[in-house]
This record gives structure tokens, sequence and C-alpha cells, in this order.
């Protein structure tokens, strides 16, 4: 039986704060962690699957093109090779997080270097990687594809644009203004397990092993990629080694394997190589951004403006969504925000941890840092001043809004001092001191899903739904929210996650994933409970269960008089989508040294205070909000996709050369989680905080460079030879 | 007979193919899937296992050089019901998230704890002469050939300060 | 990967008769070979395994020196005793290289023969005269904040990776090798090649030669230093790195061997460059004169062009902290 709750309303009713079992919120370590920690939870690939053969893809060595001939002959003679699959049907690019079509096919197209082209099956991996390298390939090369995102008109983003009042006149007018240009290059999501996929067919049912985010989405996108039935498919994903939007949609090796399998009539597995894995899945678009700020004396912002410009693949619909937050976080009547979009021939551009914001907020930031210090105020002053009341671009307002409180707390908490700022005041030998901040933002997002919970007669329960745990804690937050619900101890509570056979949630991405799939299990829990009520003759509202018992002493297997009680709860976001502008803030603080003669950064302490409404877990919340602040410092100083200038090739595609913060780049970080409830959010009252932990923290890192040493830098990251170049003598 | 790898007490054939790396034979010959592929170049630390004692990169050593040498992945640390104590530090601290890169992290601070115990110095240590006192910058330095990319990096090294100070033992 | 033989060599001579053939690479650490041959850089049809040679200790040599065995691991090295004491930039050298996993494995004879990390010369479907003489360069005009400021030619702009050779090249040791022709003594100073019209020539080893030691004198003293530029604080390739041996007399210099990484083809070396230190006090007008001299014949191709003032700076900073207090 399914419950469906459609939310137009806000629910600040506070239920879960009523319920007596305790344990919604609590810091519960992982209850997945000991298979995580003794290395016995399977991944994709792990699968101990009889008779699978390997394949590995084959890329091509040109930018843009037709391949006109492949000779399998080439390697069909090599020992343990078994078949050439070059299927139109296979995928060239990755889709797109939320597509819900097929990604872009036809491997005999080249639209960037590095495509796959084909897939090579063999006995061994070895013997299979071995063969992809020696298969011949012939091309038609089109000369001239455009590479460099500068050097072609830009197409516009009209849903992105915002012309409000006057802002050329506001800048003349202004007391202090900032007009400043900084440039952000590439990132990539490297999680740490590369994508991978085990297919294999029985009879015209398929099932895939893979490593993905959103399989209610990626069921659907494989359907259409195969022209196959969604019901004659199932997708598992129980494990997940990372995403960070790398794996929203399906890409190349999940299409290629279910080819495969089905050609040669055996299961195939297809890991990516981690330079495949750089080369053929998703880039954070480099960026050029101008900001302008216009502000009375007091520093009060009366124009505001923000342009973009971005790259993609032609025929791609995502554009980094750089303003995502620039249109809500200050205030300012006069404003101009303006996206563009180049399109070019590197690899696809998609979405990496916080698209959009990742890059938006370390520069709208760093600019309002440049104006804190015209004006002659304390920057976090500057911010206090200029949160507005409500939206600043359309008449709504904020679901809730923490930016205040998490300024405050986090400058307390860090010990900030908000005495005169100069630059270049405190050295050590040979580093010079410094300290800066930055606000965070992240949009709130929200998705239709659905769970199944079931109250065993036993006294334990069940749920279960196709949503993934890509490390974020889903697994342990849906025990809690079941076990506060219904009484019990979250390790009564098995969650069972990744598989299509369950009910279908929106997966992780965008951060949406604990408040959406957190409020079917809501949803559902609440039925239970009314059920259960029922059975004692009380009404809902008043029934007290803890530790498998309500308050008058009757047990959950009493009650339950042997009959497993299940419900699926489906959560729908209603008109709450549209009455309010809703948004996780968040305020960064950091000191680092910047040394005098090389110019090299190190973070010496790091500490964010967020508002992300209610915490759920209060020990995988903040590793969700530190392992933000990580790659805040990975944006700030460390990571850039480099590509060749002739033919668009990512030149810096392993984890050598692309340099995400090792160990020691990273400090002792304190998170402060800042009380909220954002009844408008979600039924549970929580928001996302995957993603805001690195919304703004590359600012703070930034704005600290400058106070260390008085190098004001507007490219990220800065890099050695970058400050280098900045710094004064 | 046969040359054989002993993997955490238990002696098997070294594979026929000299191309397997000591990676591929764990996960794929011997169904040993806890040692994580990650770049299978050297660069992430996801396979790091224990040869001999000492901690290496499983990736880029062939099995066929390994015949006689005794190997210890994760699975011979400790299992779901007997875990070690940074096995259970890992868990208290959250020194993961998506779990990936965490049996190599764990192996990884087996060895390097008995390194420190040895007195060998790092890029990180003050003096190379005199005796190493185990401090954060110490263990970062030491753990900085195992990326974690969600970013679990602090609660890793809080794992570790607590067992190298004795806890969880 | 391509199929190989794998042969465990019983002897030296057998390894020298092995490797002798074209097709036939030794392996030891396996580090960096395994690395390439994945990537189908490296291609041979055979490995000898020289693992279980021997030569793997650490001993006192009779002139007060230290010989390293090239079969010792890099770990071995640092933590070294001797090394730690008589040689310590030697051992921040080696600490200060890759991550320790890998030093636990790579071995001192392999570490001298690693090869660059150019992006070009490891990805086969791109130009590079080094991997196939020929085809081009494709670092020069291409992405080049890695590559080489000295010692270029219009061949190749790739760098010399490692670490440990600079600190060799700074103590004066030597590389010994063993050939079908008998041993020979090669100071590491002479061991790497510039790349020059024949890029793919690396170093002065022969077709059958094998590195056996490596000889350290006798003990110097001074101030040793290794100074790494990094982008990462840790496990990333030196943008610059310095290593220095210093000594002051009466406050004037007395010793100054300097060799540099992350500049050229080879760890460099330019003796007249701690040449101009001697017999002056030190002072910064004095390091800029050291710097011009070193960066006399510079030339950067775009994106390395920050390498020249970075190298001239942290040359800088490192005889300021050598010669700290006698300024």
């Amino acid at each position: 039986m399914t419950v469906h709750f459609k939310q137009d309303e806000p629910d600040n009713s506070n239920r879960l704060d009523g319920m007596k079992q305790g344990v919604l919120g609590e810091p519960l370590p992982r209850i997945e962690g000991l298979a995580k920690v003794t290395g016995t939870a399977p991944y994709a690939a792990e699968y101990p699957i009889e008779n699978c053969a390997e394949g590995v893809l084959v890329t091509s060595t040109i930018t843009r093109g037709k391949v006109t001939s492949i000779d399998r002959r080439s390697v069909l003679s090599m020992p343990g090779v078994i078949a050439v699959v070059d299927d139109e049907k296979m995928c060239t690019r990755a889709a797109q997080g939320t597509a819900n079509e097929a990604p872009t096919q036809g491997p005999k197209q080249v639209c960037y270097w590095g495509q796959p082209i084909a897939l090579v099956v063999a006995e061994t991996f070895e013997q299979a990687r071995d063969a992809a390298k020696h298969l011949k390939v012939e091309y038609r090369e089109e000369d001239g594809a455009p590479l460099d995102p500068n050097a072609v008109e830009p197409e516009g983003q009209e849903d992105e644009t915002v012309h409000q009042g006057d802002l050329a006149h506001a800048m003349a007018e202004a007391a202090h203004n900032v007009d400043v240009t900084y440039t952000t290059k590439g990132h990539a999501s490297a999680a740490m397990e590369p994508h991978a996929a085990i297919a294999q067919w029985d009879g015209d049912k398929l099932t895939v092993h893979a490593s993905l985010q959103m399989l209610n989405y990626n069921i659907t996108e494989l359907a259409e990629a195969l022209d196959m039935e969604e019901e004659n498919i199932r997708l598992v994903s129980r494990f997940v080694g990372g995403g960070f939007g790398s794996k929203l949609g399906i890409s190349e090796e999940v299409v290629a394997a279910a080819l495969a399998a089905k050609q040669i009539g055996r299961p195939v597995r297809v890991v990516q190589s981690r330079q495949q894995v750089f080369q053929t899945v998703m880039r954070r678009s480099e960026t050029t951004q101008r900001l302008r700020l216009a502000a009375d004396s007091d520093g009060k912002l009366t124009g505001f403006g923000h342009e973009a410009l971005v790259s993609n693949l032609p025929g791609e619909s995502f554009a980094e969504p750089v303003l995502q937050s620039s249109h809500f976080l200050y205030g300012g009547e006069n404003r101009e925000l303006m996206l563009k979009v180049a399109r070019i021939h590197r690899m696809t551009a998609g979405s990496v941890r916080a698209p959009g914001e990742a890059v938006g907020m370390p520069t709208l930031e760093g600019a309002m840092d440049v104006l804190a210090e015209k004006v002659g105020i304390d920057p976090v002053e500057l911010r206090l001043r200029n949160i507005p009341e409500q939206d600043p671009e359309e008449d709504l307002p904020f679901s809730s809004h923490k930016l205040a409180d998490c300024l405050k707390q986090g400058a307390e908490a860090f010990g900030w001092d908000n005495g005169p700022r100069k630059p270049r005041r405190r050295r050590e030998g040979e580093w010079w001191i410094g300290t800066g901040m930055a606000s965070a933002a992240r949009v709130h997002n929200i998705a239709e899903a659905k769970a199944r919970v079931t109250l065993k007669a036993d006294g334990t329960a069940l749920v279960e739904t196709d949503m993934t745990d890509i490390g974020t804690g889903t697994y342990t937050i849906l025990a809690q929210i079941a076990g506060e619900m219904l009484g019990l101890d979250p390790k009564q509570v098995l969650v069972e996650l990744g598989d299509t056979r369950h009910p279908r949630g929106p997966g992780s991405g965008g951060s949406w994933g604990a408040a959406s799939i957190g409020s079917a299990v809501y949803v559902a829990c609440k039925v239970i409970r009314e059920e259960l009520a029922k059975k004692v003759g009380i009404s809902e509202e008043v029934l007290e269960l803890s530790e498998g018992k309500t308050a008058t002493g009757e047990s959950l297997t009493d009650l339950l008089e042997g009959n497993d009680l299940a419900r699926e709860g489906h959560y729908e976001p209603g008109d709450i989508e549209d009455d309010y502008t809703a948004s996780g803030f968040g305020a960064f603080f950091a000191e680092v040294r910047v040394n005098h003669y090389t110019g090299e950064t190190r973070v010496d302490r790091m500490l964010g205070a967020f508002g992300f409404g209610r915490v759920l877990n209060a020990k995988t919340a903040r590793s969700q909000c530190i392992g933000g602040i990580t790659w805040s410092i990975g944006v700030a100083l460390t990571e850039a996709l480099e590509f060749d200038p002739r033919d668009g090739h990512l030149v810096n595609c392993d984890l050598a050369e692309y340099h995400v913060p090792v160990h020691r780049d990273v400090p002792d970080i304190e998170a402060v989680l800042v009380e909220e409830r954002d009844g408008a959010a979600s039924p549970i009252q929580a928001k996302g905080i995957g993603e805001l932990g690195m919304c703004g923290g590359a600012a703070a890192i930034a704005n600290a460079i400058y106070n260390a040493c008085g190098a004001r830098l507007y490219d990220y990251p800065m890099t050695p030879d970058r400050v280098l170049a900045a710094m004064p003598d | 007979m046969a040359d054989t790898i002993t993997v955490n007490g238990t002696a098997h054939p070294v594979p026929d193919d000299p191309r397997v790396s000591l990676l591929d034979f764990l996960r794929q010959h011997i169904g040993l899937t806890g040692t994580k592929k990650g770049c299978d170049h050297g660069q992430c630390g996801a396979c790091t296992v224990i040869v001999n004692g000492i901690r290496i990169n499983s990736c880029l050593t062939l099995a066929a050089m390994h015949d006689g040498d005794s190997v210890t992945t994760i699975e011979g640390l400790g299992t779901p019901d007997e875990p070690s104590a940074l096995q259970r530090a890992f868990l208290e601290h959250d020194g993961f998230q998506c779990g990936y890169c965490t049996p190599g992290q764990i192996c990884s601070a087996t060895a390097m704890l008995e390194e420190l115990a040895a007195n060998w110095p790092s890029d990180a240590s003050e003096s190379l002469e005199e005796s190493i006192a185990i401090s954060g910058e110490e263990i970062r330095e030491r753990m900085s050939g195992n990326l974690c990319r969600c970013g679990a990096y602090a609660n890793i090294v809080a794992a570790i300060e607590e067992v190298a100070a004795g806890g969880r033992s | 990967m391509r199929p190989f033989q794998y042969t465990r060599a019983p002897s030296l001579t057998e390894a020298s008769h092995l490797t002798a053939g074209e097709d036939t690479l030794a392996i030891a650490g396996g580090t960096n070979l395994l690395d390439l041959m994945k990537l189908q850089v490296e291609t041979p049809g055979q490995l000898a395994d020289i693992n279980r040679l021997g030569f793997a200790d650490i001993e006192n040599t009779d002139d007060g020196g230290l010989r390293l065995g090239a079969l010792a691991t890099n770990t071995e090295t640092a933590v070294h005793p001797r090394v730690r004491a008589d040689y310590p930039v030697l051992s921040r050298a080696i600490l200060a290289g890759a991550t320790q996993q890998l030093r636990n494995k790579a071995t001192n004879g392999g570490n001298l023969c690693q090869r660059t990390r150019c992006f070009y010369f490891t990805n086969i479907d791109q130009p590079c005269n080094k991997r196939k003489p020929g085809s081009g360069c494709g670092a020069i005009d291409g992405v080049a904040k890695l590559h080489a400021i000295l010692g270029t030619s219009d061949q190749c702009i790739a760098t010399y990776p490692g670490d440990m050779a600079v600190a060799l090249s700074a103590l004066g040791a030597e590389a010994r090798i063993s050939g079908d022709k008998g041993e020979r003594n090669v100071p590491v100073r002479d061991f790497h090649c510039l790349p020059g019209d024949t890029p793919w020539i690396e170093n002065v080893l022969e077709p059958g030669e094998v590195i056996t030691g490596i000889a350290l004198p006798a003990p110097v003293g001074g101030t040793q230093i290794y100074r790494k530029v990094r982008e990462r604080s840790s496990y990333a390739f030196a943008l610059v790195s310095v290593a220095a041996i210093i000594e002051l007399t009466d406050g004037k210099f007395s010793r100054a061997d300097l060799a540099f990484g992350g500049l050229a083809h080879k760890p460099w070396h330019d003796p007249r460059v701690g040449k101009c230190l001697l017999g002056q006090p030190p002072s910064d007008a004095l390091f800029d004169k050291a710097a011009d001299i070193l960066l006399e014949d510079a030339r950067g191709f775009g994106e390395n062009d920050f390498k020249i003032p970075l190298a001239r700076r942290t040359l800088h900073s490192v005889l300021a902290q050598a010669t700290e207090g006698a300024a």
C-alpha cells in the first residue's frame, strides 16, 4: 500500500522532535561501516559472477570526425580475445544528471579526443587491455574544431539572465565599487572508485551491477540506450565508491558492457581505466567571471553584477550554473546577471560536486573581500549588512535563513579578529600568515521519492529503496529516521539500497538525497504509526514508541500479532518548491601561510559554520561538511584540468598530475552545525549538506592569502607561480 | 612444486600470465576484493597491502615477483566480528565516507605505525637523528600516499592518532 | 601491457647477458617501469627480474664513505643511520619524493633510471621524440608547466623528475655500473644526458649494463638542505628543487655544492654557481649573482616561464637558510 504526500505547505510541527527513541541527529557510526573498514562491502566490479569476460574501452585519437574503419582482425587473433564491439548503440558521453534519456550514441561520430569508440572483450583483463591498444582504427578527421572557449561566439542562457534597474549607473554613483574578472580552471570529480559495470543477461532480462548515483534515472537512460523496456532491466549499486556528480547519469561502460554481454552470450565486466575516467566522463567547465559590486558608504550594496562564460560540447544541455546562489545571496536593487556557453570540442562538461556554486561562490566572495577593504569594514560585517529580507530578484520569502547565525557563530568559534585588517602583519621565518573568511550558499533541491518500510512481526524494521549511498550516510540516516519514528534502535532497522527492484528514490545528487528520501521514509513510518495507534486505540499524535514498546508497555511484536506491516511512502514536493527561495547557508574561516620566496600556500586551520536544516546524524553531517571544506582547499590551491591547445585533449588525466588534496594539504578542520528547522524545505525539516561545504570555502583561503602576503589573486587555483606573480616585493 | 604467494596465511599458486599485477591477483584470482583498484598506477594508494611487513602499492608490482612472499591485506587485519584497533577507530571517527579508499588507508596506517615505532623519519620530521614525536603533521605526511576524495582526512588522522596513543586495543 | 617473458636473472652476469638484448629490460622495484608498461610506453618482450641478485646492502667503504646497494630500497637508504647522520641531504631528498609506499618498493638503481613525467611522453597517442623518435615534441607549444628551462633542445623539453639524484649530484656520488665489458664508475653528475638530438637517450648505460651500487664520498659535513617546491604539500613532482651543502669558514663560503631539480633533463649541476660563492661572505647581492649564473641561459616555454624567478627565489631562500646568522 502506497501513501502519497504532496507538500504544499511548510511543516513546522516538529514531529520528529517529539518522538521518544532519541536517535535522530545522534552521531551514530555508519551502519555499513564495519563492512567498509574490513573490505567486505562489495563495489560494482567486485561481484563474483561466473564466466565473466573482461572488456576494455578503446578511445579516439582525433578530436572531431568519423571512424571510417575498425579492423577487427587486428585483434581477434590475439590470445584470449573474444569480440570487438562497436555497436551504434554505444554511448560516447555520459548522461547528464537527471537526463532521464540516453546520452549521445553512435561511436563512429567523434566529437572529442579520447571519446569511446569501441570495446574489446577478452577472457582476461590483461588480454583485453593489450588488445584494446592494438585495435587498428581509421578516421576521417574534420579539422578546425573550436577548442578555446574565449575564441568562439558564446550562446546566451536566457533563463539565467537578469536585468534589473541600472547597474552601470549604480556603479558610477556608488561610494565604493568593485569591478573584477576572475578565472577558474576545470575540475574533475575523481571519485576513488573508477566507473565500472558488470552486465549479465538471462534471456531478455538484463542485470547490471554498476557504480551509479541515480538509479531511478539511470534505468530509463539505459533502457532508452538499449531500446528495451525498463521492466526487463535491474540495476544494482549497493556501494558506490564516490560520485561527486560523475555517476549521476549512465556512463559509457554501462551500455558497452550490456551490449557486449548480449553479443557474446556471457557476462561482461568493463572497468574504465583512471585515465579514461578522467577523459570520458565529466569535467567541470573552466569559467571566466566578471563581478561588479556597487555599495554606499556603509557598504550596503546598491548594485550587483555577475557574468560568467562557461563551455561545453555542442548539443549538451548542461551549462555550469555559476550564478545559482548569486541570484539571492546579497541584495542590491540594480542587478545584472548573465551566463554564456562557448561550444567547444573538449570532453563533456557536467556536474562536479556543487555545480555552479563551487566556482561561482569563490569569485563572488573574493570580490566581497575587495569591497570590504574599500569600504573599510570587517568582511564579516559587510556580509551581515547585505543579507536581504527576501529574494532580491523574485518576490519570494526565504524558507529559513541562517547566514547571519553562521557568520556570527563561525567567527566566534574561529576566534575571528574583527579589528582593522591590513596585509603582511604577521611573519614566521619565510612564511606570511593571515586569515580570511567567506560566506557559503548552496540552493536547496528536493525531489519526489518513494521508499517502503516494513515493520516486521519480530519487531525489527526493513527500509527498501533504490536510493544510493555514495558515502553521504544514507544507510545510517534512514535507519535513524525509521528508528526514531517506530521506536527502534537503528541496529534493529535493516536498510536495503541501490537496487531498482525497490521503490524508486531520487538518487544521490544536488544534495537532495537525504531530505527527499528521508521524507519518503518519514511518510511511510507515519502511516505505520497510524496503524499501530489504531491497534492501541489512541491517535497517532500521542503514540509514544521507544525501545520497541509503547508508553504503556505494549510491545510492537504483540501489536503486530505475527504479521508484517508494510507501507510505501511517496513524498512529492508541491507548492513549497515555488513559494520559497530555499538554501543552505554558511560561513568559512581560514588561516593560511604563504611562503615569501616560493609562493607555496598551506592552510593551517579552517572552520565552517553551516545551517542546513535538521541534522539527521551529527557525525555523518559533520563529515560531509569537512569533506566539502577539503574540496575547497583543492579549488583554492591545487586542482586544475589542463587541455592541449591543439587537439583539446585532457593532458593531466591521472591522479599524479591532477592534484586532489593529499593528507598533508588538509589541516584539522572544524565544523559548526547551526541549529535550524526548515519546514518549507521538507517534512523532516532538513536540507542538503553534501555540497554546501565547498560553496565559497576557496575564497576564505584566497582572502587569507591576500591578508597574509598582500597578493590579491583573481585566478583559481592559486598555485605557487600565480602567487609569486602577484606577490608585492 | 609451483611457486606460491602466501596471503593472510594461505598459500596460493603464482598466476601463469606474468602480466598479472599483485593487485589483480588478489582481486581477480583469489577473490580478495577488499584491496581496491583506484588508479592502477601507484597514484592513489587504494591498493596498499603489506608485503613481508612493508606497505607497498600492489598495483605497481607483478604477482610473479612475489613468490615466497607473505602478503597481508585488509581481510587479514580484521573481520566484521573481530575488527582491528584501527578498523574500530576508523568506524568511530568516521574516517571514511564512500569506503573505497578505506582498506588502503587502514593497511597503510597499520604499517605506518610500525614505521614510526622503528623511528623512520619523514619529510615532516624536524630532525633526522632524534627520536620522532608522533604528531598530526607526521601522520599527514606519512599518509599522503593514500588519497581520499570524499575528504575524510581530518577524521582519518583523528582515528590514527587515537590508536597511536594506545586507544581501541 | 604487452605479453612478455618473465625471467628471474640467476646472476649478475646472466642479467647483463639478458639485458644486452634489444627486447629485454631489467626490473627491480618496478614502480616506474610497470607504470609505463601498462601505458605501453615501454613494451619489452622480456623482463629480467634482478631483485634477488644481492647488491642490496648499505656498507661502509674503505675511504670512510658509504656504498648504497643499487637494490636497496629508497626507504632503506633514507632511514639508514649513516645516511641520516652523514648525508642528510640525501635522506631529505628521498623523503621529499613520491610516497612511503613507493619508496618502500623503489630501488636506488631504478630511481636513477626513472623516466620523465612529461604528459606527452606518457600518452602514446601524442607526439614525443623521446618515445617515438621523429614524431615531434608535444610539449613545445603544448601544456608545459612542468617542463625544463635549462639544457633543452628543439627536440625535447622534458625534465628528469627525481629528487634522490639531485642530492647525489650535490654530494658528488658515483654510480657503480657492471656490464659484459666489466665494471666502471660514473659520477652521478655525468650519468644523465641532455636531450639534444637524441632525447631517447637519457643516461650513459650501455645495453647489458646494470647499476650495482652508488658510492658516496667520505662525509663532507656542512649544512645540508634539500628544498623542494611543489604544488601539493606532499606527493607531487618538483617545480624546482635545490640540494645544497654549504659551509662557512670565518663568515665566508668555504663549501657550496649545489644541484637543482625540476629545471632540466638531468639533475642540474653547474659548478660555476657554487664557485662564485666561495670566499665571499653571504649577502643578497651574492645570492643574486649565483642565481644570475645559474639562470644565464634559462629559457621558458610560456607556461613554465615562472620557473626562472622561482628558481632564483628558491636558491635565495636556501642560501639564506644555510647561512642564517652569518650574514
